[in-house]
């Protein structure tokens, strides 16, 4: 079974590549896929017969004891059988349906294949969530045939109205599973209806559940998105909203009600709205003139009667239900497909435009006929022999309750006569000649349909033709599963043709009678009909209820997102006062005692931070507040070292210093002061709020200390740090084993934020072409005479920067120190695990070391420091991260395991070497990568674009631009 | 455990300088307050991990005498992580100087006009007041094209697809 599944997801993934490529013959071959699953179903009819079932299971989330579970029983196969039989034939009328040269093909092919597969899998499953799964598949599919390509407005708002409304109902259903699951103790479905459980939960549960059933068959009062879904192609109506979708509520009803029709509830609401669901289609497919429009307000009609059969729960009206079901399978997706010639040939459907047409399309004319007298449920076909089933269950029990079993026979008594009525206006509005139109209207056929095209509907009425007669041989299929139900009737009635002179017959003969009444008295109904309609319909609640939600929303954005960042925050702000601060004031255990200080160091540098943070408050210009802001860096740093975290003070100090570059790179951009924007108001409001906050988040912290009771978890850490992750330093082995996983998500987010960087500056390639001082040496010198450059310059690229931007003490520094800065951060990297260092603090010296070549020599100097794409670096860091993580899994560990080895190599000596120090190379890699991306953007791009506006003021004839221009203000930030 | 005095006052001092900029117009002020309110965080973690005590490294100190490892290890990630947020934020800055000359954050005009707007959606406007061939089925024209005349009465039958007379005549 699961390899019938993804025969049709394998099918619907290469449907648009086979229609490119053969056209909509490849509709042909995707026939044969469900043809395959209806073979199979067929073969696996001896055992189901038998009593016994066909089951298979495939883990899925052990976890969740979600499994992938599938069991085809006689409801399954009547079902499945349906599914993949008419889907096969609606595949083939397809390829005769859609033009050769018909855009959308592909894309409906794939959807309608995948569709059929969603549908399989849904009468298969036998577990809730997976039934939940399938059902919102189809669901899904759907949505996007009716949509097609999404350009008519009609088509967007049926396929939303359909989606809306269908998947409302199924999260009702999913909660409603939900509760029967957890209430029987099984998601098993077959177990679930065997042993329902009882209580409030189950009966809540049940209501749910049928919520999700009533919206998707359609039922009183969500029937209307059904004929607005009419917007979809014929093959669409023919299949998903006759024969398979929609058969997903009564499917669902069929399978619960063994073991939930009992439950209060269920057969009001089933029952209830069944009936006027029959009622309600049936009166206003009466007034339809577009034939199509006709069939899916009958289609409405006969989803009623079908939820009154098998929600019943009785033997006799199930057994019913299930040959209706198949009937009406039949019967209607003929229809549809014939409605799909007719409009294919005539160019319309509207049965006022159409006349004498039964005489030009014999075969058309005979098939259409026959499925619809089978509609009507005249004999011999097969909708008659369910129809009277129906009659004969409810006369002589049917339900439990006589009175009710009475008020539905009535109920589908009249449904019938309307049906019949309906059925007569079909055949008259396609077929027969009419007066006051010409004979033959239109007068000419576009495409008279070849036998391909006839194909589909002939055998779908053939088979309704014979299943009359034959029904004796459905009564194996239908009893394993109707005798799971209570039989309230004396015995046991086998389906059959002629059960002898019985009410039941009289009845049909009413219905049959009364419909032809119907038909003849059609004008004075119209009358009535237009005398009675109502200004108001469920569909345009609908529409109202969706715009009041669209007013609503639009009330609420536009009352809480006034388009202020700062007003968002200071609200956030209020909030955590309110909230958590109230709270933590009224609540909170206060510590009982205070200390001063650790040491009184500490409250030295407390000192300096606090007015070096009051300081960045109170200045205004740009690059003076960076530093003060550097300043409260540092002290923290210092107040790291302090609490005895060695790593976090070099990090801290690393960080400091790469962030003050950084800034100043941006800074020296941007206009000296920052404007003052706020009054003195809204000032003094920030004020409190900020005070306030800050308040709260000392105290935060005091009291988070203060109230610890639990032993922290990193007290066991030293002891496997050493055993297991090979390292003395506890933090890097924290970072690059204990805690891995956090540290790799942490460095996607560095790899995110250098690309974002790069992006916001390069725009449009991923990092701008960086030259190489040689390179540009050779096309420059040409141009640019050097200006007493030394001969042999200290830094290869210094030779190009302006001689008012060198410094040549800087240069030979630089020179000297740049490899030893180099050796040192890898020193750092490989020692990291029992030193202090690792690698993020060994990537950042490694940054630091290119920053001081690009401060020394300019951006030409860059080029020869890195001559690399960062984002090559970047990746090749995630890489090493990720396959050492992987690889732990691939030698039979954990992700991220790590292993220790230890060698002893001649020179030098042992080699105590744990496998996570190639994490962390990758970490190291991503930090040099980052701070190269940085420099990049923020140093060489941002100069080139200053020396283009140079270039081109000294260009504009603007001799004084050379010297007057930033540039002298740049070489002080330098 | 015992709470320092120094450390909370200075968690609570950066973090109200940090949110006092945050609160600017001015991308460089909030960027200032990002970096402070980074540090302060950081503190909070720091102070919340216990009392100071030796380098968590084996064989510099014993297990007993150490600082706690676990929050260090946090510290470490999010000082990194907020260079590069920070990184970003000047880009953003640089962006918006280059594009309009302004670094500051003024008033979202999309929020604006989302709270201006009446309420209905392009698609979601009452059917009847869609043209006949937008209409979905069952509320007017599905079909398109000119009616034949009603020749006899026989064809006039009301239908959905016509949109029925309201009985109160009156047009909406």
């Amino acid at each position: 079974m699961t390899a019938l599944l993804l025969a049709h997801l394998l099918a619907a993934v290469l449907a648009p590549v086979l229609v490119r490529w053969w056209g909509r013959q490849a509709f042909l071959v995707l026939a044969l896929v469900p043809a395959a699953a209806f073979g199979w179903v067929l073969a696996q009819l001896s055992t189901v017969t038998a009593g016994g079932e066909v089951r298979e299971t495939v883990p899925w989330v052990p976890a969740l004891d979600l499994s992938i579970t599938l069991r085809l029983d006689a409801l399954s196969l009547a079902f499945a059988a349906l599914v993949t039989g008419v889907g096969a034939l609606v595949l083939l009328y397809c390829a005769r349906y859609f033009e050769p040269d018909d855009e959308g093909a592909g894309r409906f092919a794939g959807n309608l294949t995948a569709f059929a597969g969603s549908m399989l899998g849904l009468v298969l499953a036998d577990d809730l969530l997976l039934l939940y799964v399938f059902w919102e598949l189809t669901t899904v599919f759907s949505f996007l045939l009716i949509g097609g390509a999404g350009t008519r407005r009609a088509a967007r708002r049926a396929a939303s109205q359909a989606l809306i409304l269908t998947t409302a109902g199924g999260l009702a259903m999913l909660v409603g599973l939900i509760l029967i699951g957890q209430a029987s103790g099984s998601y098993r479905l077959s177990e679930v209806v065997a042993a329902p459980g009882s209580g409030g939960a189950v009966v809540a549960g049940t209501v749910l559940v049928l919520a999700g059933a009533v919206t998707k068959s359609a039922q009183v009062p969500f029937h209307f998105w059904l004929p607005a879904a009419m917007e979809a192609p014929t093959p669409v109506s023919a299949y998903l909203h006759a024969a398979a979708m929609v058969k997903a509520g009564v499917y669902l009803v069929a399978r619960m009600a063994p073991g939930f029709a009992d439950v209060p509830g269920w057969r009001p609401l089933v029952l209830g709205l069944g009936l006027a669901t029959m009622l309600v289609g049936g009166y206003r497919a009466l007034r339809q003139n577009d034939l199509k429009l006709l069939l899916a307000f009958g289609t409405v009609s006969q989803l009623g009667f079908l939820m009154v059969l098998v929600g019943g729960g009785t033997r006799e009206l199930a057994a019913a239900g299930l040959a209706m079901t198949l009937a009406h399978a039949l019967f209607k997706s003929t229809l549809f497909l014939t409605v799909g010639v007719i409009d294919h040939a005539t160019g319309t459907r509207d049965l006022r435009h159409l006349s004498g047409l039964g005489r030009r399309l014999p075969v058309l004319a005979v098939v259409g006929s026959l499925a619809a007298a089978s509609m009507a449920g005249l004999p011999p076909l097969l909708g008659f022999v369910g129809k009277e089933a129906a009659f004969a269950a409810l006369l002589d029990g049917g339900l439990p309750d006589r009175t009710a079993a009475l008020g539905v026979l009535v109920g589908i008594v009249v449904g019938s006569v309307l049906t019949a009525a309906y059925t007569a206006r079909f055949v008259w509005g396609a077929f027969a000649r009419k007066p006051g139109l010409p004979a033959s209207a239109p007068a000419d056929l576009v495409h008279p349909p070849g036998p391909l095209f006839l194909a589909a509907p002939t055998v779908l009425s053939a088979t309704g033709l014979v299943l009359g007669p034959a029904s004796p041989l459905l009564e194996p299929v239908v009893a394993p599963y109707a005798d799971t139900l209570p039989l309230l009737t004396p015995e046991t009635v086998p389906l059959a043709l002629w059960h002898g002179w019985q009410p039941a017959l009289l009845l049909s003969a009413v219905t049959v009678l009364g419909g032809a009444a119907f038909f003849l008295a059609r004008t004075p109904i119209a009358r009535l009909q237009r005398r009675l309609a109502v200004g108001a319909s469920a569909d345009e609640g609908y529409w109202n209820s969706i715009q009041a939600l669209d007013r609503l929303a639009v009330l609420v954005t536009g009352t809480t997102q006034r388009g202020s960042l700062p007003a968002y925050l200071g609200t956030i702000m209020v909030v955590v006062l309110a909230l958590p601060g109230v709270v933590l004031l009224t609540r909170a255990p206060w510590p009982q005692e205070w200390r001063a200080w650790d040491t009184p160091v500490q409250a030295l540098v407390t000192a300096v931070v606090l007015a070096a943070a009051a300081l960045a408050i109170r200045m205004r210009q740009r690059l003076p507040a960076v530093l003060v802001v550097g300043v409260t860096g540092y002290g923290t740093a210092l107040l790291f070292a302090l609490q005895g975290a060695p790593d976090l003070a070099l990090t801290q100090f690393l960080v400091e210093t790469l962030t003050l570059v950084t800034c100043v790179l941006v800074l020296r951009k941007l206009p000296k002061d920052v404007v003052e924007r706020h009054s003195a108001r809204e000032r003094s409001a920030r004020a409190v709020l900020a005070v306030g906050v800050g308040l709260l988040m000392g105290v935060v912290g005091a009291v988070a200390l203060s109230s610890r009771t639990a032993t922290p978890v990193s007290v066991d850490y030293p002891g496997p740090a050493y055993e297991f992750g090979g390292g003395q330093n506890i933090v890097n082995v924290t970072l690059v084993d204990i805690r891995a996983w956090d540290t790799l998500g942490e460095i996607s987010v560095l790899v995110a934020a250098a690309t974002g960087v790069a992006s916001l500056v390069f725009l449009r390639q991923r990092t701008g072409v960086l030259v190489g001082a040689a390179r540009a040496m050779r096309t420059r010198r040409a141009a640019v005479p050097s200006r007493r450059a030394p001969r042999r310059p200290w830094l290869a690229g210094s030779a190009l920067l302006d001689p008012r931007r060198r410094s040549v003490i800087l240069e030979v520094i630089t020179r000297f120190l740049f490899h030893t800065i180099l050796v040192f951060s890898l020193f750092l990297l490989f020692s990291g695990h029992n030193q202090p260092g690792g690698g993020f603090a060994g990537g950042l010296v490694a940054g630091l070391a290119v920053v001081l070549r690009y401060l020394a020599g300019g951006r030409y100097e860059l080029g020869e420091a890195a001559p690399v794409d960062p984002g090559r670096v970047l990746g090749l860091g995630l890489l090493i991260a990720g396959v050492s993580a992987v690889a732990g899994l691939l030698l039979g560990g954990e992700v991220l395991q790590s292993v220790i080895v230890d060698l002893t190599l001649p020179v030098l000596g042992d080699i105590h070497l744990v496998t996570s120090l190639v994490f962390d190379v990758g970490v190291y890699l991503i930090v040099v990568g980052l701070v190269l991306d940085i420099l990049r953007s923020f140093g060489a791009a941002l100069d080139r674009e200053e020396e283009r506006e140079l270039d081109d003021a000294a260009a504009s004839g603007d001799e004084g631009g050379r010297t007057e221009l930033p540039m002298a203000e740049e070489v002080t930030v330098r | 455990m015992t709470p320092t005095v120094v450390l909370p006052v200075l968690i609570g001092g950066l973090y109200a300088a940090g949110l006092y900029l945050m609160l600017d117009r001015s991308l460089t002020r909030v960027l200032l307050g990002f970096l402070l309110l980074g540090n302060a965080t950081n503190l909070l973690l720091l102070s919340a991990g216990g009392p100071a005590g030796l380098a968590p490294l084996l064989g510099y100190a014993e297990p007993e005498q150490m600082s706690d490892p676990l929050p260090q290890a946090l510290i470490l990630t999010a000082i990194v992580i907020t260079f590069a947020a920070s990184a970003f934020l000047l880009a953003l800055i640089y962006r918006s100087w280059r594009l309009v000359r302004e670094e500051s954050v003024g008033i979202d005009e999309e929020d604006r006009r989302v709270a201006a707007r009446s309420g209905q959606d392009a698609d979601e406007i009452d059917p009847d007041q869609l043209a006949p061939e937008d209409r979905p089925a069952g509320h007017a024209d599905s079909l398109h094209g000119p009616h034949v005349e009603e020749p006899d009465g026989h064809l006039a039958v009301p239908s959905d697809d016509v949109d029925l007379a309201r009985p109160r005549g009156g047009a909406r």
